[in-house]
C-alpha cells in the first residue's frame, strides 16, 4: 500500500525517462508533450512509485512505456475507468490519464463524461490531433465538417464535438486548453493541472504530421499565434494580438472581437474569472473556437472546487464506522434470524 | 378469540405452497414471509420467486401474474417442489397461468371478489370458472377476501385502496392457519417494516389476524397440516439467497486476504442485488460503485486490482457480453478478478427474470482469441457463499480473472444455510513483492514456477515501478513484444497456467456407484436438486443410475474423463440446448446425451425421472452383476 517514504530525494526529468525506445512517428507532436510532462512530474513532490499513467489505445496512449512510473496501457477508450477503480481503491496514488480525441471522444465519450461529472481526483490529458493516426487517417470526432479522410472520401458529414465545451457539460471542476508548439504554457498548465484536486482535463492541441499536418497552424506557428489566439488569465481582461491590440467585447450575451490602442481596453471587455461557480462564461469563451474572426482560447477555462468522489467515498465509509459501531463480520454472517437445530 | 372447533390436523413431511397474484399484491412479499416462518420453525425450505419483467406491468392481466413458491419439509429437500401442494390465487390472471401445475386433489384457495367480469375478461375467461364447475378436480375453497380485509378494517383510517393492499396479509394469515405455522415472526416483522407507519401496521396485523381465524372459524375447512421439523445437522441455521450468499463469500473472502473489497456493477436483473446488498456493508470497508456502464464497472474492478484491492463485478449474460474485451485484458494483464455472471434467459434481452444456463460457452469461449479463463459454478443458493471465495482463492493465488456462473433460480432462491464461522474458514494468502525478482529492472512476467503466476507488484511500492496492457509481452520482462515465438509461448503459457488449476480442485464426486455403472446423470450448476432427487429416487427403485455434479467447468476436474468412461451412458440434463453436452463430446469423446429445458423454469424432479425411465437403465442388481463379470 501506499509506503510511508520520508519526502522524495528531488527527482529530475531524467528520473520519468523510462528506457523504452519512443516510436512516435519522427516530427510528431507527442514528443514535446512527453518531454514537458516528464519535465512536470518532477515538480509535484510526489514519488515516482506514487504516479500511475494510465491510457487507451491511439497514438497518444503508448505515453505510459515512455514515462518510468507505473503505467497501464489499457483498451479503447476505458482508461477513465481503470482510473477510477484505481483511484478509489488507491486514493494515495497520483493519477494521469492520457487519452486522445479517437479514444476519449468517441469510443471513450461516455466514461470521459462520467469521470469528470465523479469529480474523480486525477489529470486528463486529451492529445486532440482531430484524426484517427494509429489506424492510418480516418475522420475523428473533433475532425472539421468535410474533411476528405480514407474512410470519408467525398468529405465527413460529421459536425465535430467541442472538447472544452463537452467538459464544462460535464461539470468538470478544472478544464484547460495548450498546444503543442508551446512548452512553456503547456508546463505551466499541466502542473496546474495535476494540483488540481478533482478530475483535471486538459486538451492539447497536437500535431499528426503523418495524417493532420498543420490542423492547428493559425495557433501552432509562433508568427500568427498572438492574432490568432487569446491567453486567458485569471483576473486578466480579454486582451490579445501581436502588440495587444484587440479585445474580446460582450454586448449582452455576445462576444464581439474589438481592437484599440492597447492601452486601457475598452468599456465592456470583461475580465477572466477562471473561478466562476456558474459555468456559463467558460462555455462563452469555449464558443470562440470556431467563429469567424475569433482568437481561440488557450488557458484555464475554470477551476472550481467540489468534493472528490474518492473523499466522499472514505467519508461514507468512516462515518458507517462510526455510526454502526465496530465491525463484526461474524455478526452479519449470522444475520438477524437464526434457528437451532440440536441433536 | 372464538371458541375452537375440532379439526383434524394431517402430518405431512412436506407441503408445496404457491402464492400467485398480480404483481402489485405483495405475493413475493406473503412467499417470503412465509418461508422465514417456515425456516425458523426448523424446516428445511426451499424457494422459487418467478416474477415478470415489467414492475407493474396492467392489473390484472396475465403478463403481470407474480408468483411464489415454498416447499417446506421434516426432511432434506433440494428443490422448490414439482408441483404446489395448495395454490392461493389471487385473481382470475393468476388462476389461469398456475392452475395447469396443480396436480388433481390439490388445494386451491381464490380470492373470489377478484373474480370480476373485467378481470375475468382481461384473464380470457368467457365465465366464471369458480362457479361454471370446471374446477371439481381440485379441492377449490372460495374467499371472499377483498369484502373480509374491508370489514376487518373497517376502524382503520386508511383509504380503500391503501385497505385494499392489506389483502396478501389475509391470505398469508389463512395459509398460517391451514399450515399450522405460528404468526410472530410476520407481526415482528410488520412491526419493525412499518414502524414510521402505525396505521399500515395495524391494519396489515388485523388482515394477518383475519385470515387465521377465517380459516379457525369457519365452516370451509375440515383440516389442516403440520410439517414437523426437519432432521436436519444440528447448527445454527438461517434463511440465505444465493445473491446474499455471494455477497457474503465475497466480502468473507477480503476478509480472509486481510484486504479490502471493491465492487463495481451496473444495474441489472438478476444481479443488481449483489450490488445492493454490498452497498450496504460500506462499515467493512467495502467499496461499492456503481458504474456508468457495463465496461466502465469491470474497468474499474480491473483498476482496483491493479491497485492491490480484491476486485469483483457482478452482471447477467448481456452485461457480460459488454464485459468481454476487458475480460481478455485481465487475462493479458494476469490480474486477479472475479465476475460473477448471474445467468438469465437469453439472448439478448431475453427473459431477464427468469432463469437460464445458456452462458455456459460464452463464460469459457466468449472472447476474441486464446483467452482462458477459469470459470466455477455453485450448484445450490447457499453454495455462492462458497464459489465467491473459492473464485477469490484461485484469482489471488493463479493471478487470473475467474468467472462465476450463478443463475436467477440461485440468485432469488432460498434455502436454510448452516452460519459459517469467520474462525473456519481459511486465510487467503496474499503477497505483493516489496523488493524487485532480477538483478535490476522488476519483472512482472517472471512467474512462479509452480502456479505460473506472476507477482502482484502494486503501485506504490518503490523501486517496482513497471507498465502493463494489453498488448502481447515478452515472456518474464513485460515489454511489448510482437516476436512470434514469443506470442506463441505466451498464449500456451497462459492456458498451461489456467488448465494447472485442475490440480487444485476437488475431484469429481459420484453420487451412486462410484466404480461406475450404467447410466450416469451429469449436471452442472442449479440443476443440482432435481438431478440429485430423481436420482436418489431411480436407484431406490433399483435402477443402475448415478449422479455427478460440476462446481468447476474451467478446467474441469481432474477426474472428469475417468468418471465419464467409467460409465456405459451419460445423461447431462441443461437449461441450455446442450453446452456442457458439446464441450464433453470435445474433450472427452464421449457420445453424451442430452436432456434440454429452456422456458426460464428450473427443472423438475420428475422431468429428469422420466427421462431417466426412457433411457431404461439396467437394474442394479444387474449393473452389480456385470461389474463382477
Ligand atoms: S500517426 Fe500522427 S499522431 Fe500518430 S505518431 Fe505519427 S504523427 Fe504522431
Amino acid at each position: 500500500m501506499a509506503t510511508e517514504t520520508a519526502t522524495p530525494p528531488a527527482l529530475t526529468k531524467k528520473d520519468f525517462i523510462a528506457g523504452q525506445d519512443v516510436r512516435w512517428c519522427p516530427g510528431c507532436g507527442d514528443y514535446a508533450i512527453l518531454s514537458t510532462a516528464q519535465g512536470v512530474l518532477p515538480k509535484l513532490g510526489i514519488a515516482r512509485e506514487n504516479i500511475v499513467v494510465i491510457s487507451g489505445i491511439g497514438c497518444s496512449s503508448r505515453f505510459p512505456y515512455y514515462v518510468n512510473t507505473y503505467g497501464f496501457h489499457s483498451i479503447h477508450g476505458r482508461a477513465p475507468t481503470f482510473a477510477t477503480g484505481l483511484k478509489l481503491a488507491r486514493p494515495d496514488l497520483s493519477i494521469w490519464i492520457v487519452t486522445g480525441d479517437g479514444d476519449g471522444l468517441s469510443i471513450g465519450g461516455n466514461h470521459l463524461i462520467h469521470i469528470l461529472r465523479r469529480n474523480v481526483d486525477c489529470t486528463i490529458l486529451l492529445f486532440n490531433n482531430r484524426i484517427y493516426g494509429l489506424t492510418k487517417g480516418q475522420c475523428s470526432p473533433t475532425s472539421e465538417m468535410n474533411k476528405k479522410t480514407k474512410s470519408t472520401p467525398l468529405g465527413s458529414i460529421d459536425y465535430p464535438v467541442n472538447p472544452i465545451s463537452l467538459a464544462l457539460a460535464a461539470e468538470a471542476t478544472f478544464i484547460a486548453r495548450t498546444l503543442d508548439t508551446d512548452p512553456k504554457h503547456m508546463g505551466k498548465i499541466l502542473l496546474q493541472a495535476a494540483q488540481h484536486k478533482g478530475t483535471s482535463f486538459v486538451e492539447i492541441f497536437q500535431n499528426c504530421i503523418i495524417f493532420n499536418d498543420k490542423a492547428f497552424e493559425s495557433v501552432s506557428d509562433k508568427t500568427t499565434r498572438p492574432d490568432n489566439a487569446i491567453y486567458l488569465e485569471h483576473g486578466q481582461p480579454l486582451v490579445y494580438g501581436k502588440d495587444g491590440h484587440r479585445a474580446i467585447r460582450l454586448n449582452g450575451w455576445k462576444p464581439e472581437p474589438v481592437t484599440f490602442d492597447g492601452a486601457v481596453p475598452p468599456d465592456g471587455v470583461p475580465v477572466h474569472d477562471e473561478t466562476a461557480e456558474d459555468p456559463s462564461w467558460a462555455y462563452l469563451l469555449s464558443r470562440m473556437d470556431h467563429q469567424e474572426g475569433f482568437p481561440v482560447p488557450m488557458g484555464v477555462f475554470r477551476r472550481v472546487h467540489r468534493d472528490t468522489y474518492e473523499d466522499l467515498m472514505t467519508r461514507q465509509i468512516d462515518e458507517a464506522r462510526k455510526k454502526l459501531g465496530p465491525d463484526d463480520l461474524q455478526n452479519l454472517l449470522t444475520g438477524e434470524d437464526t434457528w437451532t437445530v440440536s441433536q | 378469540m372464538s371458541e375452537t372447533r375440532r379439526i383434524a390436523v394431517e402430518d405431512l413431511d412436506n407441503i408445496v405452497i404457491r402464492f400467485a397474484g398480480d404483481s402489485g399484491d405483495g405475493m413475493q412479499l406473503t412467499g417470503m414471509q412465509f418461508t422465514d416462518t417456515s425456516a425458523i420453525l426448523g424446516n428445511d425450505i426451499s424457494t422459487l420467486p418467478d416474477f415478470p419483467a415489467e414492475i407493474r406491468a396492467p392489473a390484472g392481466s396475465l403478463a403481470g401474474v407474480s408468483g411464489f413458491q415454498v416447499n417446506f419439509s421434516n426432511f432434506d429437500i433440494r428443490t422448490p417442489g414439482d408441483a404446489p401442494t395448495a395454490l392461493v390465487v389471487m385473481n382470475p390472471a393468476a388462476l389461469k397461468t398456475n392452475l395447469s401445475d396443480l396436480d388433481t386433489g390439490g388445494i386451491l384457495i381464490a380470492n373470489e371478489d377478484a373474480f370480476t367480469p373485467d378481470n375475468l375478461r382481461q384473464a380470457g375467461y368467457a365465465a366464471n370458472p369458480l362457479e361454471d364447475g370446471g374446477l371439481k378436480a381440485y379441492r377449490l375453497y372460495k374467499v371472499p377476501i377483498t369484502k373480509l380485509v374491508d370489514n376487518a378494517l373497517k376502524e382503520s383510517p386508511l383509504t380503500f385502496r391503501q385497505k385494499e393492499r392489506c389483502k396478501n396479509f389475509f391470505a398469508l394469515g389463512l395459509a398460517y392457519w391451514m399450515f399450522s405455522r405460528p404468526l410472530e415472526s410476520t407481526l415482528k416483522w410488520i412491526k419493525e417494516k412499518f414502524k414510521k407507519n402505525p396505521d399500515m401496521a395495524d391494519a396489515n396485523v388485523r388482515a394477518l389476524n383475519a385470515g387465521f381465524y377465517y380459516g379457525e372459524t369457519t365452516e370451509s375447512f375440515e383440516v389442516r397440516y403440520q410439517v414437523r421439523k426437519a432432521k436436519i445437522a444440528p447448527g445454527t441455521y438461517r434463511k440465505i439467497t444465493g445473491n446474499e450468499a455471494m455477497a457474503l463469500g465475497l466480502l468473507c473472502a477480503a476478509e480472509k486476504a486481510g484486504t479490502h473489497l471493491f465492487m463495481a456493477g451496473y444495474p441489472i436483473t438478476p444481479a443488481s442485488d449483489i450490488l445492493h446488498e454490498l452497498a450496504k456493508h460500506r462499515k467493512f470497508g467495502v467499496k461499492t460503485f456503481q458504474a456508468e456502464d457495463e465496461i466502465s464497472a469491470i474497468g474499474a474492478a480491473i483498476g482496483a486490482a491493479f491497485g492491490g484491492a480484491l476486485a469483483v463485478t457482478a452482471s447477467s449474460g448481456p452485461g457480460i457480453a459488454l464485459k468481454g474485451e476487458a475480460i481478455g485484458l485481465a487475462i493479458m494483464l494476469e490480474l486477479p478478478l472475479v465476475i460473477c455472471d448471474v445467468q438469465r434467459g437469453g439472448p439478448s434481452t431475453g427473459l431477464p427474470t427468469k432463469t437460464e444456463q445458456a452462458d455456459l460457452l460464452q463464460a469459457i469461449c466468449g472472447r476474441n482469441s486464446e483467452s482462458p479463463l477459469a470459470v466455477i459454478a455453485p450448484a445450490t443458493p447457499g453454495e455462492c457463499f462458497d464459489m465467491a471465495f473459492e473464485a477469490f482463492r484461485i484469482a489471488t493465488k493463479y493471478m487470473t480473472p475467474v468467472m462465476i456462473l450463478s443463475d436467477g433460480y440461485l440468485a432469488n432462491g432460498a434455502e436454510p444455510w448452516a452460519v459459517r464461522k469467520l474462525e473456519d474458514l481459511p486465510e487467503i494468502p496474499v503477497v505483493h513483492p516489496t523488493r524487485t525478482n532480477g538483478d535490476g529492472a522488476f519483472l512482472p512476467y517472471k512467474r512462479d514456477p509452480r502456479t505460473l503466476a506472476r507477482p502482484w507488484a502494486i503501485p506504490g511500492t518503490p523501486g517496482l515501478e513497471h507498465r502493463i496492457g494489453g498488448i502481447e509481452k515478452a515472456d518474464v520482462t513485460g515489454n511489448v513484444s510482437y516476436d512470434p515465438d514469443n506470442h506463441e509461448h505466451m498464449v500456451r503459457t497462459r492456458q498451461a497456467k489456467v488448465d494447472g488449476i485442475a490440480a487444485d480442485i476437488p475431484a469429481l464426486e459420484i453420487f451412486g456407484s462410484p466404480s461406475g455403472g450404467d447410466l450416469l446423470v451429469l449436471g452442472w450448476g442449479s440443476t443440482y436438486g432435481a438431478i440429485a432427487s430423481a436420482v436418489e429416487q431411480a436407484r431406490q427403485d433399483g435402477m443402475d443410475v448415478s449422479a455427478a455434479h460440476l462446481r468447476y467447468m474451467n478446467p474441469f476436474p481432474e477426474n472428469l474423463g475417468d468418471v465419464l468412461k467409467s460409465f456405459g451412458r451419460v445423461l447431462i440434463p441443461e437449461m441450455n440446448l446442450g453446452q456442457l453436452r458439446m464441450l464433453v463430446r470435445a474433450r472427452f469423446l464421449v457420445d453424451a446425451m442430452g436432456l434440454n429445458k429452456v422456458k426460464g423454469q428450473p427443472f423438475k424432479i420428475k422431468e429428469i425421472f422420466q427421462k431417466i425411465l426412457d433411457l431404461r437403465p439396467k437394474s442394479l442388481a444387474a449393473g452389480r452383476r456385470a461389474a463382477v463379470a
